[in-house]
């Protein structure tokens, strides 16, 4: 009987939802080594290396960027494959049945707002997206297609049913492998996109069930839900793709990459500090690597290190740095590998903190509110112009009615609103000495300087016309007239109804200008009055 | 356990009757036995939970549904055995003010979403039709396994309703409606389909005892929130998410069952006496004339938690690694590299490809049996009319 050398391996047999029988037990399983000791004589099947990328964005917001990815050299089309180590068994045995080339399917909430965040380093849009490219041994792709929509969504608790011929569509240009491919017949793809699909905690668990260590171990216990949602943008994702297994490229091993990309919020998340860490962003802190993880690393964007006149200082100070062309621009990122055990043998915990510190030089802000009638606005700032930018100021107003009489006999000319006053200090390029008033000319004694090195300059914006809603100043007497003839029609006539009495009166028997014309008449031979 | 099972056979015996013959032996098993009786024969748990209302001041729906949930989860029954529908999303709501929550209490302490919720039916699949067909089992061939219940005759099953009602129906979703004939015949394909050994129904809406009135079929207990003619009313708001947070029925269940744990022996009476009219305004009803076993002799655990036939065994399995396997996979792996040629990875965005390609012609299908037939017909009569002999000007 071999003895037992170094640790025992243990794990607990979750059942995959929707997949397996339920079974509430866990199993212990004690695998007993040979007498070649610890670790395998081959080398291992899988490996697995977790990432987190944090960056903070201009807007003081902050990204983090998880990664797990599980790479595993088996040809899972032609063998049978019974045992599962890293690779989830979900997902094995789904590119096994449904014979997939490639599986990209994301979950999102939010928008990456690319103007105050930057680029992303993969978007997903907002809903649930699935674009799959079969191999080409499958006969009817849309059966696939829609079977493999349906058990994905019982793996991931998502709606996912709902992907029928109505919502997917076979793109000819825009989607090609992201993994290694022979030849691309789009026949083979389907892509389609649920943008109504929300995204919640029900969906982040199967998804961390998916991860070799669960959300126990390594970077992934992190992944909270409470805080994970309450941010500005949550996308996690799963993609699985042929990759080469080595440099020449002569076979093919499979990834399994599963993202998550939040934005926590200045504001909601930072109370409007810009202060980040660990543990006010996951209300969690790194203990230890992944045990099953090759590596497992943590990167900070510390390429605005000097920027603005802010420093960001990172605690603890990194050992490491890594420095690239990401996505056109050369940058800087701290790295903390926790394999590394000086890095976590301290505290017993990593705590990343991110710390912006500004220069003493503040800024001054006055604001004086207006009261109708009373006083106008007043704004006053001081501000440090970084060189060579652009700096825009803007007010946004409303416009409102006023009284009647308070127009003027021109309005539809227009209001106008005062010159903005800018009062600067501009470094000079030649240092000047103080001059002696009386000595020199009445031009250069406008403004008292106090040190050669800048000079004062004060300059006015335009005035500006703003055109108020104008009234219709006929309405006035409009209505004085309508009122007029209303009241004159309806009390004028009940007055006289009320008040009118009637007498009868007789006829008078005539007068002289009768009895003429009766006498006309008579000659006529009309009948008389 | 097997002495169960055969006593469980003759359950169309009347209990009164075996009793009696009991009551003859004095041997010391016999307690035993006599217990065992009066357990239920079932061998698995299955829950069915819904949530019928959409849009945000309906939040507490909800949190019923998940009070319940999360208590039917504690008790035992794992998610795979528990087919939880919900019809709108509260927990990540725009307008929940702490995303990924759903709390039952105002002060905020339990949040019975959890960290490990499953939801298998979320916002526009819980209809009246996939409703009945989880129960009754017809599901199309491609619904995965967590959609379904897969219950036999051996199973009990809870299922738990919230939502608005009336008489005689529940609403689903503010668009349809189920009503309590179409429920009592669903249970009644249930039986026929020996789709569940005991049935214990609980309903949380208003003139919820209108939902149970028609049941015919054996073995099913119910319970409601309020009887016909009343209105289950909510329990209290919270000034912070703005809505009501739980219903008083459900509120005091939880409570209730909060208490209990897998070994407890509390019986379904206790569960009747669950908020009395004082704290509920509305009179909780219950019904258990169909059902076999007298409700003080069932254990809340039967319905709530999950039956765990657990044996520990003692001796020790050694596994082998089997050599075999690791060699012959390493060969392998070694033969695929000289087979293969080099492999590339494929250009992201091939502009000149792209251009020059031809749009792909859709496959030709011949013309379908209508336009063959639109065809014929109009050649028919054209011939009909004039006569056989103009078809030489045709050919």
């Amino acid at each position: 009987m071999p003895a037992v050398h170094g640790g025992e391996r243990r794990w607990e047999a979750e059942a995959a939802p929707g997949m397996a029988a339920a079974r509430p037990l866990a199993l212990l399983v004690l695998l007993v080594l040979g007498p070649g000791g610890w670790g395998f004589a081959d080398p291992p099947r899988d490996s697995l290396r977790e990432e987190l990328v944090i960056t903070p964005l201009p807007s003081g917001d902050v990204a983090a960027t998880f990664q797990f990815r599980t790479r595993w050299d088996s040809e899972l089309q032609r063998e049978g494959v019974s045992h599962y180590r890293l690779f989830p068994k979900a997902l094995g045995q789904l590119i096994s049945k449904y014979s997939l080339r490639e599986l990209h399917l994301s979950f999102t909430q939010g928008f990456w707002r690319t103007r105050y965040w930057g680029p992303p380093f993969l978007q997903a849009p907002s809903g649930a997206e699935l674009w799959v490219w079969f191999q080409d041994t499958v006969t009817d792709v849309d059966k696939s297609w829609k079977e493999l929509s349906n058990v994905l969504s019982g793996i991931f608790c998502a709606s996912l049913n709902f992907i029928d011929s109505t919502n997917t569509v076979i793109p000819t240009a825009s989607f090609k492998p992201l993994g290694l491919a022979n030849d691309t017949d789009h026949y083979f793809l389907r892509y389609a996109v649920l943008p109504r699909e929300v995204v919640c905690t029900e969906n982040l668990t199967p998804w961390k069930k998916l991860l070799p260590c669960s959300s126990k171990a390594g970077l992934s216990v992190l992944l909270k839900a409470d805080r994970l949602f309450h941010t500005s943008y949550h996308s996690q994702a799963v993609h699985i793709r042929p990759v080469c297994r080595n440099a020449h490229c002569t076979s093919i091993s499979w990834e399994l990459r599963q993202t998550l990309s939040v934005v926590f919020d200045a504001f909601i998340t930072g109370q409007g500090k810009k202060d980040w860490s660990l543990f006010r962003m996951f209300s969690r802190t790194l203990t230890e690597p992944c045990p099953l993880a090759s590596e497992s690393r943590v990167y900070v964007d510390i390429t605005s290190y000097n920027q603005d006149n802010e420093t960001l200082e990172v605690n603890p100070l990194p050992t490491t740095t890594y420095q690239d062309v990401i996505l056109g621009t050369r940058k800087t990122y701290a790295v903390y590998d926790l394999h590394d055990t000086a890095i976590i043998n301290n505290s017993r915990n990593l705590n990343l903190q991110l710390k912006w510190k500004k220069p003493p030089e503040n800024g001054y802000i006055h604001y004086q509110p207006a009261q109708d009638r009373l006083q106008p606005h007043l704004l006053e700032m001081l501000i440090q112009l970084p060189a060579n930018s652009v700096t825009k100021v803007s007010i946004q107003f409303e416009r409102a009615l006023l009284k009647w009489t308070e127009y003027t006999p021109d309005p539809n000319h227009g209001f106008y609103v005062s010159p903005s006053v800018l009062s600067a200090l501009v470094p000079s390029m030649v240092a000047a000495k103080p001059v002696d008033w009386e000595e020199s000319p009445l031009f250069n004694s406008l403004f008292p300087v106090s040190d050669g090195s800048n000079y004062f300059v004060r300059l006015y914006t335009e005035p500006l016309l703003v055109n108020l809603p104008t009234p219709d100043f006929s309405m006035p007497y409009n209505v004085i007239c309508l009122t007029c003839t209303v009241v004159a029609v309806c009390y004028g006539s009940f007055y006289n109804l009320l008040t009118r009495t009637f007498r009868i009166e007789e006829p008078s028997t005539g007068g002289l200008a009768k009895r003429l014309a009766n006498l006309i008449r008579r000659a006529r031979g009309v009948p008389p009055l | 356990m097997a002495a169960a099972r055969r006593f469980d056979r003759a359950a169309a015996a009347p209990a009164a009757l075996l009793l009696l013959s009991f009551g003859g032996l004095a041997a010391a098993g016999v307690e035993d036995q006599a217990e065992q009786f009066f357990r239920s024969g079932h061998t698995n748990n299955w829950a069915v939970l819904v949530c019928t209302s959409r849009f945000w001041f309906n939040y507490r729906h909800v949190a019923n549904t998940l009070s319940v949930y999360r208590s039917v989860k504690r008790l035992g029954i794992p998610d795979s055995h528990i087919v939880l529908m919900l019809a709108d999303d509260m927990a990540c709501n725009p307008r929940n003010p702490k995303p990924a929550t759903v709390f039952s209490h105002k002060n905020m302490e339990l949040n019975v979403y959890g960290d490990d919720v499953e939801v298998d039916y979320r916002s526009y699949e819980v209809t009246v039709e996939n409703f009945l067909r989880v129960l009754t089992g017809r599901i199309p061939p491609s619904t995965p396994r967590s959609k379904r219940l897969l219950s036999d005759d051996r199973s009990n099953i809870l299922i738990y309703m919230t939502g608005h009602g009336g008489n005689g129906f529940l609403k689903f979703q503010d668009s349809e409606e189920i009503t309590n004939i179409e429920l009592a015949d669903a249970f009644e394909q249930m039986w026929q389909k020996r789709r569940y050994n005991e049935l214990l129904f609980i309903i949380d809406t208003c003139q919820g005892a209108s939902m149970y009135e028609r049941f015919y079929s054996p073995n099913i207990m119910a319970l409601a929130s309020s009887q016909v003619g009343e209105d289950s009313l909510s329990h209290q708001p919270d000034p912070a998410i703005g809505v009501h947070l739980m219903d008083r029925y459900t509120f005091y269940v939880l409570e209730f069952l909060e208490e209990i744990n897998p070994d407890s022996q509390t019986n379904m009476n206790d569960l009747f006496q669950v908020c009395p009219k004082s704290l509920c305004v509305s009179t909780p009803g219950h019904r258990t004339d169909l059902f076999q076993r007298d409700p003080k002799n069932v254990l809340i655990t039967d319905f709530f938690g999950s039956v765990r036939k657990v044996e520990i065994t003692t001796e020790t399995i050694s596994l082998q690694r089997d050599s075999g396997i690791m060699e012959s996979s390493h060969e392998e792996g070694q033969r695929d590299e000289e087979l293969m040629e080099p492999l590339k990875y494929a250009e992201q965005l091939p502009v000149a490809q792209i251009i020059h390609q031809k749009p792909k012609l859709k496959d030709w299908h011949p013309p379908g049996g209508f336009i063959l037939g639109l065809w014929a017909l109009i050649i028919m009569v054209f011939f009909k009319t004039y006569g056989i002999k103009h078809m030489k000007f045709i050919f």
